[in-house]
């Protein structure tokens, strides 16, 4: 699914816009708060849909092959944190929905789970 | 695959305790020089992420830690020893969900759990030590195919 | 809905507290951020998340919550499960990522509403 779709779907913000955002497409996405989590069950080019904005989960998306990052509740990391989206090249998005009815409307449109 | 390089590589890192932000950071660095090397993306990523929570580990319980690896044409082997309380139980430390973070960690998500069995799902050889009131001590073998 | 109907239409293994299948359910929450449960979830959420840890009990029990469902197959400590059957909290486990059972859920609960 195309991100631009996603975040059309989640009526999301971009907080950060990468120079691929475009054209960047995403297979699953994953709903956690846990880090350790996403790396272990995790299948690389998705989504995360995460309520955590401290900057490990920047790194944690790197390490994992995570394509794009999207905050519910209208939640927004620091500037710290979103320099290093910037330095990973990592598109940021906030939407506010929360975390249930994000992946609700994303699962409708046809997006599956990792 | 064997990596073609002449001679073994090595390097450490120094990790703090307690510094969330820098959290990852010898783990991407790492990353990158095996990028560098040209080794496969799948090995990449279970170096990395093996790699990650062993920083991790150190960072929510011990005052201070070092990250070494050694890369070898056919593997890299990373350790990691920290300056911590050591682990009581590792039996019970190596079951998945089984953790002793206590709940400010898990509300920076962390502490879930899942550190010690995620080493070892991603390691070929998974070595652990530790003593109580000293530290711990994690050996990861991972080798190219 | 009812709880029982979730558990059974979406194959939810129950670990404790089996009289609670008769509770209603009037929505869902997700996420592994105990901070975030207790700020935003509602009396009468089912909760979806991945975190084992006993505290998820009293969180519960403070917000109200009937069920807790555990993702993944994750496997959940005794002492939560004791805990949970003091409290009178049902916890039910599934195989399936939180993203997917948020999605099954979310659609079920909609076309309820319809």
């Amino acid at each position: 699914m195309k991100l631009k779709e996603i975040t059309d779907i989640l009526k999301a913000t971009t907080i950060f816009q990468s120079d691929n955002s475009d054209d960047l497409t995403v297979q699953s996405a994953c709903c956690a708060d846990l880090m350790s989590d996403v790396l272990y069950y995790h299948a690389s080019n998705s989504l995360l849909i995460t309520g955590l904005t401290q900057s490990s989960v920047i790194r944690t998306a790197e390490i994992a092959g995570i394509k794009a990052i999207i905050f519910v509740f209208n939640k927004k990391p620091d500037s710290q944190t979103i320099e290093l989206a910037r330095q990973k090249n990592i598109p940021l998005y906030s939407t506010p929905l929360c975390m249930y009815t994000a992946s609700g409307k994303l699962h409708e449109a046809g997006l599956q789970g990792s | 695959m064997l990596l073609n390089i002449k001679e073994p590589i090595e390097e450490s890192f120094q990790i703090i305790g307690g510094n969330f932000t820098q959290a990852g950071e010898a783990s991407t660095r790492l990353k990158h020089a095996l990028f560098e090397l040209g080794v496969d993306e799948k090995i990449i990523r279970r170096i990395t992420i093996a790699t990650f929570e062993a920083e991790m580990n150190v960072i929510i319980y011990a005052a201070a830690g070092r990250l070494h690896y050694y890369i070898t044409p056919d593997s890299i082997t990373v350790k990691v020893d920290d300056m911590g309380p050591g682990i009581e139980n590792i039996e019970l430390a190596m079951q998945e969900g089984y953790s002793t973070a206590p709940d400010w960690v898990r509300e920076l998500g962390w502490g879930a759990g899942m550190g010690l069995p995620n080493m070892k799902k991603n390691a070929d050889i998974f070595k652990i030590d530790s003593v109580v009131g000293e530290g711990t001590t994690v050996e990861m073998v991972i080798n190219f195919p | 809905m009812k709880l029982k109907d979730i558990v059974n239409e979406l194959s939810l293994e129950v670990e404790s507290f089996k009289d609670g299948l008769q509770s209603n359910v009037t929505g869902a929450y997700v996420s592994d951020l105990l901070s975030d449960v207790m700020a935003n979830s509602k009396e009468g959420n089912i909760w979806i998340t991945l975190q084992t840890h006993i505290n998820i009990v009293a969180v519960a029990s403070l917000k109200v919550i009937k069920g807790i469902i555990i993702v993944s197959n994750r496997p959940v400590p005794e002492e939560t499960l004791k805990k949970a059957e003091e409290e009178k909290i049902t916890i039910m486990t599934t195989p399936l990522p939180a993203f997917e059972i948020a999605g099954k859920i979310y659609r079920m609960l909609e076309d309820s509403k319809q």
